[in-house]
């Protein structure tokens, strides 16, 4: 009985995500006396995973699952959960991730459990606590059924080292046929997303227009965060759809949250509670955000932004 | 081309969030509920194939008579059927496996869920019916065509969006951008006296043993005082993120 990792790559070179799952997989795998099985697809610096203490290494190399297919890749982990003996698979939470994850539960007829924010409370019932009502609160919740598929959330848990010495197989495996092609992939290159950010510079409807959006994506871009924004941003076309954070758009883990010009309804703060820590700049010293918030500034963004750009500047 | 749309009832966003039963239940005492907002875009999505591709559309939802009055919704939005699958919706693995009983028996062409519920986040649902029936499945959905029988889609990626293409019959996570918050459509008087005459049938369970089990609830902890720093302050604020928070 082994832990499986998916081991997340991104144009042939390991997220950091896939170091956050691997810890996590390994402190498992100790819990249970088994061993880490690291697999990822196409990967060309796959040896960094020993670091965080792989047993063993798969690195499925094909031309033809070049693209991520939820499907296609699901169908490569069935066999190597087969083959290896897999009684525990840890995901990040990714797009990506929560995607297959989902997909390879249903072929497999695994349990999967989402949001999971530690290691297990126990192992046998199988006990985890995750976050629930988008981080308005927490259940420790028993996990049944003889496979389990773990998504954990991000920057939930340290990334550890760990020395492994994991050797490098690749496997055989039988294709799927199946008749989703990707046909496109269109990416802003260089900019920071949401999910990878370890800071979010996020702005509101006190912005007053997308006019205004250079400060705040300059801002961004000294601290080297992502943009994001509120739903009434996203809504009226100020910003594009995938900046809408809160409990309909996009969660938020980062480690630092900067907000400015947002009143933080309850939609907004469900979403972005698990940043570690939050920034409020906002003209309103009633604004509800400031309860929710570590620091706050009350003033008008139009002023602090450019001075706080300068002074960040300065610095370094 | 016969479409299902997964209905789940969630709680109203602005609900208090408490529990019952020594935390071990989530407390509906005073709580709204509604459509989970990203099964709504699926659903306003669906109406307009009824048009543009001569859809026919059954609404779904696993639940007790409850969720009754969220289906008359989805049809007084335009949904032609109703089904309710009768029995407590436990966790996600049960109501997909009851989803999936039912479209072994009714085939489907397109099934539409919302990405993810706005309640236990667990974006299970589609996947896990999309894997079940072996069918494609595309989550996270900000674009749907379908031409000659085959689909065209988008995806929300990390950073971008990815166009793909396949064949029926498909999942999809349902999101915003598959439709604008501007395009919901609001139930009006002729909608709402037409959903009645529609029919909303209830069908037995399968009764699947669920695989989570929820033990005990708890509420994160209270945040401390905010730290205030003046406007003409700024030094500071970066030396408490740089040297305090040691986030920067
Ligand atoms: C079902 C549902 C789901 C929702 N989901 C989400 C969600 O996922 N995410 C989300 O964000 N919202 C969501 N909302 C909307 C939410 O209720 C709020 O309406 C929204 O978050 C408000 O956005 P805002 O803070 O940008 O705007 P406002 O509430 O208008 O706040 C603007 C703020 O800017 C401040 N301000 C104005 N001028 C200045 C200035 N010069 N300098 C500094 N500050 C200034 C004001 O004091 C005010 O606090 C949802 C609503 C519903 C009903």
């Amino acid at each position: 009985m082994s832990v499986l990792v998916y081991s997340e790559s991104e144009n042939g070179k390991l997220k950091k995500s896939s170091f956050e799952t691997a810890s996590y997989g390994k402190a498992l795998s100790q819990e249970l006396g088994s061993k880490l099985i690291c697999v990822s697809f196409n990967c060309s610096d796959i040896e960094l995973l020993n670091k965080y203490g792989a047993d063993k290494i798969v690195n499925v190399e094909s031309s033809n699952l070049k693209d991520f297919t939820a499907k296609t890749y699901s169908h490569v982990l069935s066999q190597v959960i087969e083959k290896e003996n897999i009684s525990v698979v840890i995901l990040s939470s990714s797009a990506d991730a929560k995607y297959l994850g989902a997909y390879l539960a249903g072929i497999t007829d695994s349990s999967y459990i989402s949001n999971v924010v530690a290691l297990p409370e126990s192992l046998n019932p199988f006990i985890v606590r995750r976050s629930c009502f988008t981080n308005k609160a927490f259940s420790t919740t028993e996990i049944n059924g003889n496979l389990k598929i773990i998504s954990i959330s991000s920057n939930s848990y340290e990334i550890n080292e760990n020395n492994g010495d994991g050797v490098i197989e690749n496997i055989d495996y039988n294709e799927v046929s199946s008749t989703f092609k990707v046909s496109n992939v269109e990416k802003q290159s260089a900019k920071v997303t949401i999910a990878d950010a370890d800071i979010v510079v996020s702005a509101g409807r006190g912005l007053k227009g997308p006019e205004h959006w250079h400060m705040i994506e300059e801002l961004a871009e000294v601290l080297g965060a992502a943009t994001a924004c509120s739903k009434p941003v996203s809504d009226m076309g100020w910003r594009p759809h995938s900046e809408h954070v809160g409990q309909t758009g996009k969660p938020v883990a980062s480690n630092l949250y900067i907000a400015i010009g947002i009143s933080g309804a309850i939609q907004h703060l469900a979403g972005i509670n698990s940043s570690k820590v939050k920034v409020v700049i906002n003209s309103d010293p009633e604004a509800p955000f400031f309860k929710a918030a570590d620091y706050g500034v009350v003033g008008d963004a139009f002023d602090i932004i450019p001075e706080l750009i300068n002074k960040l500047k300065a610095r370094k | 081309m016969n479409i299902l749309v997964c209905i789940s009832n969630v709680p109203d966003t602005t609900s208090k969030i408490n529990f019952t039963d020594s935390d071990s239940k989530f407390d509906k005492n005073g709580v709204q509920f509604i459509i989970n907002p990203n099964d709504e875009f699926g659903l306003t999505k669906a109406v307009w194939m009824k048009d543009s591709n001569k859809a026919s559309v059954t609404v779904l939802t696993v639940g007790d008579s409850s969720a009754d009055t969220i289906l008359r919704k989805c049809l007084a939005i335009g949904a032609d059927k109703a089904i309710r699958i009768d029995c407590e919706a436990k966790d996600a693995y049960s109501v997909a496996k009851e989803i999936v009983a039912h479209c072994e028996s009714i085939k489907y062409d397109i099934i539409i869920c919302g990405r993810e519920s706005i309640d236990y986040n667990g974006g299970l649902v589609p996947g896990l019916i999309a894997g079940c029936l072996d069918y494609n499945f595309i989550t996270n959905c900000v674009s749907l065509e379908i031409e000659s029988g085959k689909a065209k889609c988008a995806r929300e990626i990390s950073g971008g969006t990815e166009f793909s293409e396949c064949d029926l019959p498909l999942v999809i996570g349902a999101q915003k951008g598959l439709v604008e918050e501007s395009d919901l459509i609001i139930p009006n008087m002729r909608g709402i006296m037409m959903a009645r005459q529609k029919p909303l049938d209830v069908i037995k369970a399968q009764n699947i043993n669920s695989r989570a089990n929820d033990k005990k609830f708890f509420k994160p902890k209270e945040k401390g005082e905010v730290k205030l720093v003046k406007p003409d302050e700024l030094d500071k604020l970066i030396d408490l993120l740089e040297n305090e928070a040691k986030v920067i």
